[in-house]
């Protein structure tokens, strides 16, 4: 094998698992070591710069980062990264101070934003400081999107979201609320310099089946239906509801039922329990509320009485493999099942709606009838107009919309500076030695081996009673602490320097997880059957350094390095150093255009 | 040395031995030697083995003197019996365990100043005796406890850091060994587990004395130009008779080998060795030949490293004294004081 190129941004950043899966890239040992330390405001700002809404995704985000965590190869449960997020937002101090300045000077660039979610509010506050004039438009009276009308309060108050959305609008931001898009036509025609399209997925997908015409007043779909709760037009529900689908939109939707007088509220889904989409927590929640979740059963018709719904019958399936060892649900051959209900949730999916973009308005879609976006840039086959979130390449979720906002604004200030938007910034990194002497280190560096600690919930007969009640309550710093500990500090790295070895075997010898091997170099797949320990996971990298004396490589198998520092520790000549690799990805302003050539 | 205790995390997919063991489950605290030290490494290659002989824990009493080298038996086989006994004493307290328990595996770890100095006689002694025995010496040439004077073990023109040459002539352990009637010795180097870790297990698996000279740089005080217990210089001028596999009496041979070039010696309890010879005029089973050769290397500045020699119908002290088969410690008041009648008829055999 070559020797591995630490100088490669990329190299470092996948050893640190949680930021490597994070859409925004987010440094999350280093947030989780300041909120070990309790300095909750400044976890706060890192989290703020990177994915620009803690306190909501504290509560809500679908976290990429924990099922990468390090430690479920370690141990067995990834650190609570999510709810740690949210202790930094619980717990920090007043930040109005630290968050930018409005522009004193305006650069006389006007950007539209059509929508309030988050990947438009990302735009806004990645451009607003930078003088952009930006304004935002959407046809709710309050800023979020999604986020407002779609999560249900009693996992997200109100009160974060102003919070959140308050410091992007507070930087200067035009927000015309209440005044929705109903052309881009229109909207082009008024001379902006750029415009990014944030509106999201706003289309229930509906099921069509028998009887769903008939039944239609008792048929709601599940987005709808949502936004309808969180704006208080909707605030009951029959006693008996079913729930069609497996996402996280019918999670949201049982568990909003229960709070609105559904006593038997019951999921269905078409495929099997482990298949289904929905966060396997928020599956735990939901079954904790007593909501029953059946699988295999596929929707046929609604069944109703003098147009009453009265239920749901269902197919029961099977999965069976096809010749090309796809999985397929096949009929089971058992009996038809019918559920009777008063109410059913139809929460089987979300889709992208245009109407509003006129289709010889300069943008051009693809057969499914979506706009062409450039994935790199966010940017339409109109050069000024840009997507984002959702609304580009269909139904993500918020952190994903954050990173497409991040990058979005990269493009609209490289445009409006004349620069090729093609052109990515690379992102700003630094190695530092985290030696304080012989064997004190400026992280913590003893393992843990706590198991993940629960946030605490609020009772559920209490919770039950008020759909605006937050169920769960978030760590208090204490368990903060304790869950805090259990961060590997995967981003401290082992940094080896060939030429001050002299493969005395102390760092082989002490190493916990038996990552390191001193051999004869080969191609990898031969080599990770050389290695002290087996190396078959090929998706962690081996960091391989040749140089040595005695002509053989070191080896290291990154897969389950538990950043302990022992080699280093051990190591006689510092071969070894733990250094911290803090990398930030560059968002928009001078550092993402190359440095202006000096005039001399 | 670290302050951390090694974390009880490890690897998800470490092989276990046939005691359902993986090698973690071998180790003791964490050393406390300088960082990098060579008996660390030997430390590791005990471990190695032992795991890979699937020994169970306590089966296996580890004895030593006094010195770094004597710290060692507390960072590997945490939960085997343990004496760090006094300066030089090792070989007698392992041969007086040895007498009253002859089933436990004996591991005698010791360092040159241990050895080659204050127990020399102890060495000697036990080695003439056949004591069933694994003895280990971990060879800097230097006394670290005390900062770095010469042990006796230091090749005469060697130098010290700080930049003396030593005038005195050095003991080789594994001659020594050779001339006591040793039946199994080897010489070996921290810094190569591929070798050591097999003889390692070879030894265990022998009956009698057997010794092993590990030479084990010193990084604090023995790793500099001009010493020749450094790693560079071992490396350097490291002669290999032969590189072996262990194999146990349990496992069949699976390893392929030309004709000719490998030796299959067949040990006491069904398990063999595979020796690979690098020397191709080097006989393991001859005495005086192999301590000729030893000579005639070092004369040339040359280590010979490997196993040394191997009498494969080596005995024990026990077999020499015609004790009984049942450890001596398990002997009951009835077996020890058999009576008026055994007494008459004992006491009637000498008349």
């Amino acid at each position: 094998m070559k020797n591995t190129d630490i100088a490669a941004p990329d190299y470092f950043h996948k050893v640190v698992d949680c930021q490597w899966a994070c859409p925004a890239h987010t440094p999350v040992p280093e947030y989780i070591r300041l909120i070990a330390a309790g300095r909750y405001s400044d976890a706060y700002m890192i989290n703020w710069r990177s994915n620009v809404f803690p306190g909501i995704l504290g509560r809500t985000c679908d976290r990429p980062c924990e099922p990468a965590c390090r430690r479920v190869r370690v141990e067995d449960e990834p650190v609570a990264i999510c709810r740690l997020k949210r202790v930094a937002a619980d717990y920090k101090d007043d930040i109005t101070a630290r968050l930018p300045k409005p522009a004193v000077r305006k650069n006389g660039k006007r950007v539209a934003l059509v929508g309030a979610g988050p990947s438009s509010l990302t735009v806004a506050r990645d451009l607003a400081p930078l003088g952009y004039s930006v304004t935002v438009f959407d046809g709710d009276s309050r800023a979020g999107g999604m986020i407002r009308t779609q999560i249900p309060k009693f996992r997200l108050p109100d009160s974060v979201i102003d919070e959140e959305t308050g410091y992007i609008i507070g930087l200067g931001v035009d927000f015309r609320a209440g005044q929705r898009i109903d052309s881009m036509k229109a909207l082009l025609a008024e001379g902006w310099d750029a415009v990014f399209v944030g509106s999201g997925a706003p289309r229930g997908r509906d099921l069509d089946l028998p009887g769903r015409q008939e039944a239609a007043a008792n048929i709601h779909i599940g987005i709808d239906w949502l936004s309808s709760v969180s704006f208080g037009h909707v605030t009951k529900i029959g006693k008996r509801v079913i729930v069609l689908g497996g996402g996280n939109t019918a999670m949201d939707c049982c568990r909003s039922a229960r709070r609105l007088g559904g006593d038997e509220v019951q999921v269905v889904v078409r495929s099997g329990f482990d298949e289904m989409k929905a966060s396997p927590w928020e599956k735990e929640d939901a079954q904790h509320e007593g909501i029953p979740i059946h699988n295999y059963l596929v929707p046929k018709a609604f069944t109703y009485d003098n147009g009453k719904l009265t239920g749901v019958t269902f197919e029961k399936v099977k999965p069976e493999l096809d010749a090309k060892g796809r999985r397929k649900l096949v009929p089971a051959g058992e009996p038809d099942q019918h559920f009777p209900c008063d109410d059913v949730l139809v929460a089987v999916g979300q889709e992208n709606a245009f109407p509003w973009i006129e289709r010889d308005a300069g943008i051009e879609f693809d057969e499914w009838n979506m706009p062409k976006v450039d994935q790199l840039t966010f940017a339409s086959t109109n050069p000024k107009v840009f997507f984002g979130g959702d609304a580009a390449f269909g139904p993500k979720n918020i952190i994903w919309a954050v990173a497409h906002g991040h990058e979005a604004a990269v493009s609209i200030d490289k445009l409006l500076n004349g620069e090729d938007i093609a052109d990515r910034p690379m992102p700003a990194v630094q190695l530092m030695s985290q030696k304080m002497g012989i064997h004190e280190w400026s992280y913590d560096n003893a393992i843990e081996l706590d198991k993940r600690y629960k946030v605490p919930h609020r009772d559920t007969v209490v919770a039950l009673k008020d759909i605006k009640a937050e169920v769960e309550l978030g760590f208090d710093p204490k368990l903060a602490l304790a869950e805090a500990g259990r961060c590997l500090n995967c981003d401290v790295q082992t940094v080896f320097s060939a030429p001050l070895c002299i493969e005395c075997d102390a760092c082989v010898d002490i190493c916990p997880m038996d990552c390191i091997t001193f051999t004869q170099n080969g191609e990898e797949a031969e080599l990770r059957t050389r290695l002290t320990a087996p190396a078959n996971n090929l998706s962690q990298d081996l960091y391989v350094q040749d140089g040595l004396k005695t002509g053989r490589v070191m080896v290291k198998d990154e897969d389950v390095c538990l950043h302990c520092g022992l080699c280093a520790e051990r190591c006689p000549t510092g071969a070894w150093d733990m250094q911290k690799f803090l990398l930030d990805v560059t968002h928009a302003g001078t550092s993402c255009r190359p440095p202006a050539r000096s005039a001399a | 040395m670290t302050y951390l205790a090694k974390p009880k995390f490890h690897h998800p997919d470490l092989p276990k031995n046939d005691l359902g063991y993986t090698h973690r489950d071998y180790e003791g605290t964490v050393s406390t030697l300088c960082a990098g030290c060579g008996h660390d490494s030997i430390t590791a290659a005990i471990i190695q083995a032992c795991f890979e002989l699937s020994i169970e824990p306590h089966r296996v009493a580890k004895i030593s003197g006094i010195g770094c080298s004597s710290k060692t038996p507390t960072y590997f086989l945490g939960n085997s019996h343990g004496f760090n006994s006094v300066h030089g004493r090792m070989p007698s307290v392992l041969t007086g365990a040895n007498l009253a328990n002859r089933d436990l595996i004996y591991l005698g770890v010791s360092g040159d100043g241990d050895s080659a100095s204050i127990g020399f006689g102890q060495f000697a002694h036990s080695l003439r005796r056949a004591v069933n025995m694994t003895y280990i010496v971990e060879n800097n040439g230097v006394y670290g406890l005390t900062k770095g004077q010469f042990s006796a073990t230091a090749d005469r023109g060697s130098k010290s850091k700080r930049g003396v040459i030593n005038t005195d002539n050095s003991i080789d352990l594994a001659a020594m060994a050779l001339q006591l009637g040793a039946t199994f010795v080897a010489r070996s180097f921290s810094g190569d587990k591929q070798q050591l870790v097999p003889i390692i297990k070879a030894a265990i698996a022998h009956k009698g004395a057997s010794f092993i000279d590990v030479i084990s740089p010193c990084v604090a005080f023995n790793n500099h130009a001009g010493s020749t217990k450094s790693f560079d210089f071992v490396r350097e001028h490291n002669e290999a008779v032969s590189r072996l596999d262990f194999i146990s009496s349990r496992m069949p041979i699976e390893i392929q080998y030309d004709p000719g070039t490998v030796e299959i010696v067949e040990q006491h309890d069904g398990s063999k060795i595979a020796l690979r010879k690098l020397a191709a005029d080097y006989d393991l089973h001859d005495r005086t030949a192999a301590m000729g050769f030893l000579q005639h290397h070092a004369a040339k500045g040359q280590i010979v490293t490997g196993l040394l020699y191997m009498d494969n119908e080596s005995d024990d002290l026990h077999a020499h004294l015609h004790t009984v088969d049942r450890p001596l410690n398990e002997l009951g008041a009835k077996e020890l004081c058999p009576g008026q009648t055994a007494l008459d008829k004992f006491n009637a055999g000498l008349r």
